[in-house]
């Protein structure tokens, strides 16, 4: 298992490293560069104006010669500069990840959680109307566009109800600490939370389900049930244990996305994570905060793929053994 | 020498009845403003655009302001006197006037401010700066500028976002993209630096040791980061925030908030941008080389129906080049109204084959989407065929910049006089690949230029009128670009907030006046 471990961590670092280059070149290859936006802004610029930023973000450099300043830097975690906000990649991220890692990490949970007891209880009462009620609320949510959801959830709860806050990561203003800070901050997470896991909820319903009721048609589980086995037994060992494999491996997909996948949410809630960074760095052509964030979001995936593989093994032991 | 003395006693009387009439103002409270894109940074010397100028308005000052005719107010300079032959100006300080830091702030910083830092970094005012030969501090509260030859806008320079004062103490020797003082920006304004807590809000406070008795009135303001547009309305609509400064939510949703219950909106506050928008027509190569399709073009598209339908009756029918509320304007111009039947008889007399025209959008949401295909759809009307290229900003600025386009959205600001922010756009020295603000159409015409030299550096505002007047009748005729509406963006906030536009600036003129009617 530790030599598998160690061979994946190696060819790990060289497909981050094939990223790492493959991303710089195709941002490099949209049309406009982050002085031409900075001076757009300006309303107003020369060739002094435009020769001085670029000079000062080294852009006026051969691409090669850009391209292997950040390919050393990022291999020594330096992440470069922000030009257009004025501080280290790095220092950014690391100020927004907070944000999203507890956003996603809020979202994943509350979609495997609900997600896997929903599909379960749909599957054990197959054919009924409960059976209906959560398959059709799964494919009603699978089906309506993220940032629409996201707008209606802020409209009723936030407008029209006035339960929770719409916005942001915590109260302006407002100074709390400690416990009280806490609870705040939990009361602005939901919104942007639950409307992010619905899409991923959605999907472990369906896929929780059928994966269950598959399983349950399988030989093993009528030679289970011969042997005089206890339903709930069956359900839980043979069952729901073998249903579980696609449902890892979507949470394996979801959890690689946790550092990436927040872009709308973030936007439409003003949640100050590093989704949202991303999406306006790409706007204003800050290519060293775009290469940043691809490149903490690659290592994400890859490591969460790595778990996913590994999690497989202790959860399936003929693919351990297999290998 | 004889001196002509302009000040701003009348200004001060009008403001001052103006409050007399109303509830005197209320010190105290919290503002809640959207601003939107965050900018990115709040040092107004190095960064000139809107979200910047809009919170560090607050925070950086210049010598002057300007009410909403354009006449100067007094700022940091108290007084200011002009020599009869338009050379000289001499500008006389407020006593007293300390630094964020509690330096004190003299004639010397404004030397420094102009004559170094912003000649080094400010690419607009280097522009405006050939004109002056001196700048000098003959003590700490006198300033004198001595012109080359006399410049006509000169005594529109000095607004914050055009001549921002900034620290010599701070700044001086040092290399200033990068000084760390950056971060905690250091100015002579109502308003302090307290916070920014990136991607959710810049927090700024009062400064006590203002100059002005009794002002800032608020204690505090809170600039909040909100990237949605639909998301801005709901934070206005729920109360999260209690202004939305122009531009910061979609044109469909003006009509809604504006209805609200105690909510109010001024279109006042942009005399001094005064925000013309139009189409450029590439006149370096391709159809719009052809005079005769410009003039099709501009008799094609509908600005009436535009203006009510996508901007909620908001804006006035361009006439031509220069705004209606910029210094200098023409009224008396040839006819270039929506007229479809003229429109084609321009295009029957044209070498127009039918070729499909390039039109770009500007990528600031989606009005100008859905202005583009209103567009569009004229041009069919008349027989001509457009095809709508999407771009994002950088594009966009690529593509015009490149002059890789056939017509092209935009919208250009013109700082309250033509030789500010009209003559830019159409002299042919300032046709240069790489940028989209010049002289994007590539526009030839000597005598325009040299009306345009000749009115800038005139003494006298008669012959200046006479100049522009005459200028604006040739582009007109010439129509190196459609000129389409003067835009209007609304200001919407609840209506305890009060004055929170009282200049020609408008709310990127910071926060000095507001105040809060609540108990």
């Amino acid at each position: 298992m530790l030599r598998f471990i160690a061979a994946r961590l190696v060819k790990a670092v060289f497909i981050l490293l094939a990223i790492l280059v493959l991303n710089f070149v195709l941002i490099h290859a949209a049309p406009g560069d982050p002085a031409a936006v900075m001076a757009g802004e300006a309303g107003a610029s020369d060739e002094k104006f435009l020769q001085d930023l670029r000079e000062r973000f080294g852009l006026d450099q051969p691409f090669a010669v850009q391209l292997w300043t950040y390919v050393k830097g990022a291999v020594q975690f330096d992440l470069g500069f922000s030009y257009r906000r004025q501080m280290p990649v790095a220092d950014l991220i690391w100020e927004r990840l907070p944000a999203t890692l507890l956003l996603t990490a809020t979202a994943f949970v509350i979609s495997i959680v609900f997600g896997v007891i929903a599909g379960v209880l749909a599957a054990q009462m197959q054919g009924t109307w409960w059976d209906t009620l959560i398959s059709s609320v799964a494919l009603l949510f699978y089906a309506t566009p993220l940032f629409w959801v996201a707008l209606m959830a802020s409209l009723l709860f936030s407008v029209v109800l006035g339960w929770l806050p719409g916005f942001g990561y915590e109260t302006i203003g407002a100074d709390y600490t400690g416990f009280a800070r806490m609870l705040d901050i939990g009361r602005h997470l939901i919104l942007p939370a639950t409307t992010l896991g619905l899409f991923f909820t959605a999907i472990y319903v369906r896929m929780t389900r059928a994966s269950m009721l598959e399983v349950s048609r399988l030989d093993f589980v009528k030679t289970a049930r011969a042997k005089g086995l206890r339903n709930s037994l069956i359900q839980r060992r043979h069952i729901l244990r073998n249903a579980l494999l696609p449902v890892i491996t979507l949470a394996g997909l979801q959890a690689g996305q946790i550092v990436g996948g927040a872009v709308l949410t973030e936007t439409v809630f003003a949640w100050p994570g590093i989704g949202r960074l991303m999406f306006e760095a790409i706007g204003q052509r800050d290519y060293n905060v775009i290469l940043g964030v691809f490149f903490v979001s690659a290592a994400m995936v890859l490591l969460f793929n790595l778990i996913t593989d590994i999690l497989y093994g202790i959860v399936d032991p003929r693919i351990r053994l297999a290998r | 020498m004889k001196t002509l003395r302009i000040l701003a006693t009348g200004a001060a009387l009008a403001a001052a009845s103006a409050l007399a009439a109303q509830d005197a103002p209320k010190s105290g409270g919290t503002l809640n403003v959207v601003i939107q894109p965050e900018p990115p940074g709040l040092m107004l010397g190095l960064l000139q655009n809107a979200p910047t100028q809009m919170v560090a308005g607050d925070i950086y000052e210049s010598l002057l302001r300007y009410d909403q005719d354009l006449n100067p107010m007094p700022s940091l300079a108290k007084e200011w006197e002009r020599s009869e032959d338009g050379l000289t100006y001499t500008f006389t300080l407020h006593e007293g006037v300390v630094w964020h830091d509690g330096e004190p702030f003299t004639a010397e910083d404004v030397v420094f401010s102009v004559d170094e830092f912003l000649r080094e970094t400010h690419a607009r005012l280097r522009a405006s700066l050939v004109h002056v030969e001196s700048i000098e501090a003959p003590d700490d509260t006198t300033v004198v500028f001595t012109l080359k030859q006399p410049f006509g806008p000169f005594l529109g320079l000095f607004e914050a976002g055009t001549m921002p004062m900034v620290p010599k103490h701070i700044y001086e020797g040092t290399d200033y993209a990068e000084n760390p003082a950056n971060n905690t920006p250091i100015g002579t304004g109502p308003f302090k630096f307290e916070e920014w807590e990136q991607g959710s809000y810049i927090h700024l406070v009062k400064n006590e040791d203002y100059y002005l008795e009794g002002k800032p009135y608020l204690d505090e303001i809170y600039y909040q980061v909100i990237p949605d547009a639909a998301s801005r309305s709901v934070a206005f609509e729920n109360g999260t925030v209690d202004l939305l400064p122009g531009g910061s939510v979609e044109n469909f949703d003006i009509p809604r908030l504006t209805a609200m219950d105690n909510v109010c909106h001024t279109t006042g506050g942009w005399e001094f941008f005064a925000p013309h928008s139009w189409m450029w027509q590439n006149m370096h190569e391709g159809p719009m080389t052809d005079k005769n399709l410009r003039k099709a073009v501009m008799h094609a598209v509908n600005r009436e129906f535009a203006r009510d339908a996508l901007w909620n009756g908001n804006g006035r029918i361009a006439t031509g080049p220069v705004n209606s509320v910029t210094r200098f304007y023409e009224p008396d111009t040839p006819d270039i109204g929506y007229d479809p039947e003229k429109a084609r008889e321009y295009l029957e007399a044209s070498d127009y084959d039918g070729e499909t025209l390039a039109l770009l959008p500007l990528p600031y949401g989606e009005t100008w989407q859905r202005w583009a295909e209103v567009t569009k759809q004229n041009l069919a009307e008349v027989g001509i065929d457009a095809r709508i290229v999407a771009t994002d900003v950088a594009g966009w600025n690529q593509r015009v910049g490149e002059w890789d386009f056939d017509l092209a959205f935009t919208y250009i600001y013109q700082y309250g006089d033509p030789a500010l922010g009209v003559a830019r756009n159409y002299i042919s020295s300032n046709i240069a690949k790489g940028s989209p603000w010049n002289n994007v159409s590539g526009y030839v015409n000597e005598e325009v230029d040299a009306l345009f030299a000749k009115a800038a550096v005139s003494a006298s505002e008669d012959e200046r009128q006479a100049l522009y007047s005459e200028v604006q009748d040739i582009l007109v005729d010439d129509l190196p670009v459609a000129w389409m509406i003067e835009l209007e963006f609304p200001t919407i906030y609840r209506c305890d907030v009060k004055d929170p536009v009282t200049t020609a600036i408008g709310v990127n003129d910071g926060m000095r006046d507001a105040w809060l009617d609540r108990d």
